[in-house]
C-alpha cells in the first residue's frame, strides 16, 4: 500500500529501507500467484483452440502438440458441416432477440412501476420479487410445462420467449435501483407540462438509464445464449436447435472427432466473447452492483 | 399476515382520491410481473405441491395417491437418497473451496498494482461461457489418456487419476470446473474489499498490526455479508446444479455424479412421473428453505454488520 510510506516517513531510516524491500518481495509474490492462476483460467482456451487446429493423429500423442503445424483450419469447415451449425447459430440469434426485446419491454415498466411511483403497498409488493429471486427453478418447472403444453406450445419458442415478457427479478432490481437515483423533479416537471407516465418513462427515464439497458440487455443475451435446460425441455426439433441444445448432441455423439467437437466448442464461444470483449465494463458492474450471475 | 391484509384494506378504503390514481398506475405499470408471477411463479408452486400427491404422469389425468411418493422417495428409492447425498457431498467439497479461492483471488486483486485489471477480466472470462462448452472443454483435458492435465501430471512423473471416469475423482473433478468458473464471486468479493474504509487499515497499521492480521481482523470480518450472500447462493446452485453433470458424467460412474436435479430431471421428463418429480421438487424446496434458515439463523453469530 503506497500510503505505508507516508506514515512510516518518521521512522528510523534502516527500517523504512527494510520495509520498502519486504514490500517489492510482497509485490512478485503477488504478481507470480496471480500469473500461476491466470494459466489456470486461459489454459482452457488454449487447449480448445490447440486441439481444433489439429489432425486426428496429432490429437492422442505424448507429450502433447501445443502448437499444431500446419494449423488445420479446416476442421472448422468440416464441424459447421457435420452438423448444422449455420441453422443452430441462426436459431440463438432469433431466441435471444426476442428474450432482450421482452427483457427491456417487460423490466422498464415494471422497475417503473416500483421506483417512480408512489403507491400503497408498493414496497411490500417489491419484497415478494426479492423472494421469487430465491425460489429454486426445478419447483415450478413441471407446472410450468404442463401449462405450456396444454398451450400446444411444447417443441417451439414461445415457452423460452413469453416468460422474458413477464419481467425478471434481477432485471427489474437492478433498473429500479438505477431509476431511484434519477432526480424525482425531472419527473416532475414533465408532469406540470402534462406529460403522462409513460412518456415519462419513454423521454425522461429511458434516455437517463442506458448503462443499466445495456447491462440487462447484455445479460439476458448471454443467458439466453448459454441457457441449457430451457432448450433442453422445450425443443425438440433439430431444426429448432440452439447452438448449446446442438454442441450437446454433437457431444453426446461417441464418433465425433475431438478436434471438430473442439472447433463447434469455439464457434459456439464467439460471439460471448466478443461481447465481453467490446462490454466488460457493463458486466463487471452489473454484477458488483445486484451480484449477478455469469451463468 | 392475515392482520396485515386487513390494515391494508383499512387503508385502501380511506385512500384519497390521488393515491386511489398512482395505487392504480402503479398496479398497470408492475402488470407483466402480476401476470408471470401468478402464471409461472404462484400456481405452479401449488400445482407443483398437489402432483406431489398424485400419480400425475404427464399424459393422463392425476389419480390422488396421499403421500405414496413421498414414502417411496424416502423408503423404497435408493436413488433419492444416493442424490442427495451426492449434492450434499458435492456442496460441502464446492463451497469452502468457492469461498476460499475467490477470496483470495479478490484479495490479490486489490493489492493495487499495476495489470489488476487485466487479470480481473481473465478471471471473469470464464463464468460467460456457455456450460455446455466448458463441459466439452473440461472433458477433454480431462481425459484420463489424453487430456492436458494428465499429460502435464505426467511430465512431472505423477500419474493422474482417471477424473471424470472414476467414481472417486468424478465429484471432486466438476468441482475443479466450477471453481474454473468462480469469476463473477471474485468481481463480489473484489467490490466488497474496495468498500472496506482505507482508514481502518491506517489506523491498524498504526498499531503495528502486519499484512496478516490486517487480513484476518478487519478485512475477512467486514465482508462476512458477502461471505453470507455466497453461501445462500451457493446452496441454491448446489441444488440446481445440473448441466455440467448432464453433459460430463450423466450422473455416472455408479451414479457417483447423480445430482438431486439430474435425478429430477430425469424422473420428470425420461421417466415421465411427474407426479414422483414433482414430490421430489418438494423436497428440495424444503431442504434450500431449512439450509438457508440455518445459514440466515447462524449469521447474527458471524456475519459483522457496520453499524
Amino acid at each position: 500500500m503506497r500510503n505505508e510510506y507516508a506514515l512510516l516517513k518518521n521512522r528510523p531510516g534502516n527500517f523504512r529501507r527494510g520495509h520498502a524491500f519486504r514490500e517489492q518481495v510482497n509485490h512478485l509474490i503477488v504478481y507470480i500467484i496471480l500469473i500461476v492462476c491466470g494459466f489456470w483460467f486461459i489454459v482452457p482456451f488454449l487447449w480448445m483452440i490447440s486441439t481444433s487446429l489439429k489432425t486426428q493423429p496429432q490429437i492422442y500423442t505424448f507429450p502433447p502438440v501445443l502448437f499444431p503445424l500446419p494449423p488445420q483450419w479446416k476442421n472448422y469447415v468440416d464441424a459447421m458441416n457435420f452438423a448444422p451449425f449455420g441453422r443452430y447459430y441462426l436459431n440463438s440469434l432469433f431466441l435471444c432477440t426476442c428474450v432482450v426485446i421482452g427483457t427491456l419491454f417487460s423490466n422498464t415498466l415494471i422497475a417503473y412501476g416500483f421506483s417512480r411511483i408512489k403507491w400503497i403497498g408498493r414496497d411490500v409488493v417489491f419484497v415478494i420479487v426479492l423472494a421469487t429471486m430465491m425460489l429454486p427453478g426445478q419447483v415450478t418447472m413441471i407446472p410450468v410445462y404442463i401449462i405450456f403444453r396444454k398451450l400446444g406450445w411444447i417443441g417451439g419458442y414461445l415457452p423460452l420467449i413469453v416468460p422474458a415478457f413477464l419481467g425478471n427479478a434481477y432485471f427489474t432490481f437492478l433498473l429500479r435501483q438505477f431509476f431511484r437515483g434519477i432526480p424525482f423533479e425531472l419527473s416532475d416537471a414533465a408532469r406540470i407540462d402534462g406529460c403522462s407516465e409513460l412518456g415519462i418513462l419513454w423521454y425522461v427515464i429511458l434516455p437517463l438509464s442506458q448503462p443499466a439497458l445495456v447491462t440487462i440487455t447484455l445479460f439476458s443475451f448471454i443467458w439466453t445464449w448459454n441457457d441449457f435446460l430451457g432448450p433442453l425441455i422445450y425443443l425438440h426439433d433439430q431444426k429448432l436447435f440452439t447452438v448449446t441444445l446442438g454442441l450437446q448432441s454433437f457431444i453426446s455423439r461417441y464418433w465425433t472427432p475431438m478436434n471438430m467437437l473442439m472447433a463447434a466448442s469455439a464457434v459456439a464461444i464467439v460471439p460471448v466473447l466478443v461481447i465481453f470483449i467490446y462490454a466488460q465494463r457493463f458486466f463487471i458492474e452489473g454484477i458488483s452492483i445486484t451480484g449477478l450471475h455469469g451463468r | 399476515m392475515l392482520k396485515e391484509l386487513r390494515v391494508q384494506k383499512e387503508k385502501i378504503r380511506s385512500l384519497t382520491k390521488q393515491e386511489k390514481r398512482s395505487l392504480r398506475l402503479g398496479l398497470a405499470f408492475i402488470s407483466p410481473w402480476i401476470v408471470g408471477f401468478l402464471i409461472l411463479i404462484l400456481y405452479p408452486i401449488f400445482s407443483s405441491l398437489y402432483y406431489s400427491f398424485t400419480d400425475f404422469a404427464s399424459f393422463r389425468p392425476p389419480n390422488w395417491v396421499g403421500l405414496n411418493n413421498y414414502v417411496e422417495l424416502f423408503t423404497r428409492d435408493d436413488k433419492f437418497f444416493l442424490s442427495l447425498y451426492n449434492t450434499i457431498f458435492f456442496f460441502l467439497l464446492a463451497m469452502p473451496a468457492s469461498v476460499i479461492v475467490a477470496l483470495a483471488l479478490a484479495i490479490l486483486l486489490n493489492s493495487k498494482l499495476r495489470g489488476m485489471t487485466f487479470f480481473r477480466s481473465l478471471f471473469f472470462v470464464p463464468t460467460i461461457v456457455p456450460a455446455v462448452a466448458s463441459a466439452a472443454v473440461w472433458m477433454w483435458i480431462l481425459n484420463p489418456q489424453w487430456g492436458l492435465l494428465n499429460a502435464a501430471l505426467r511430465l512431472v512423473g505423477i500419474h493422474g487419476p482417471p477424473w471424470l471416469s472414476s467414481p472417486d475423482w468424478a465429484k471432486p473433478s466438476l468441482v475443479l470446473v466450477a471453481l474454473w468458473g468462480i469469476g463473477s464471486e471474485v468481481i463480489i468479493y473484489l467490490a466488497a474489499l474496495q468498500g472496506i474504509p482505507r482508514d481502518y487499515y491506517e489506523a491498524a497499521l498504526v498499531d503495528g498490526a502486519n499484512s496478516w492480521q490486517r487480513t484476518f481482523s478487519i478485512t475477512i470480518p467486514m465482508i462476512t455479508p458477502v461471505i453470507f450472500f455466497h453461501l445462500v447462493n451457493g446452496t441454491i446452485w448446489a441444488f440446481q446444479y445440473f448441466t455440467e453433470a448432464y453433459i460430463m458424467t450423466g450422473g455416472g460412474p455408479g451414479n457417483a455424479t447423480l445430482f438431486y436435479s439430474l435425478y429430477l430431471y430425469r424422473n420428470a421428463f425420461t421417466n415421465v412421473k411427474m407426479g414422483y418429480a414433482s414430490a421430489q421438487a418438494w423436497i428440495l424446496f424444503i431442504v434450500v428453505m431449512v439450509a438457508t434458515l440455518i445459514i440466515v439463523v447462524s449469521s447474527k453469530r458471524w456475519v459483522y454488520y457496520e453499524e
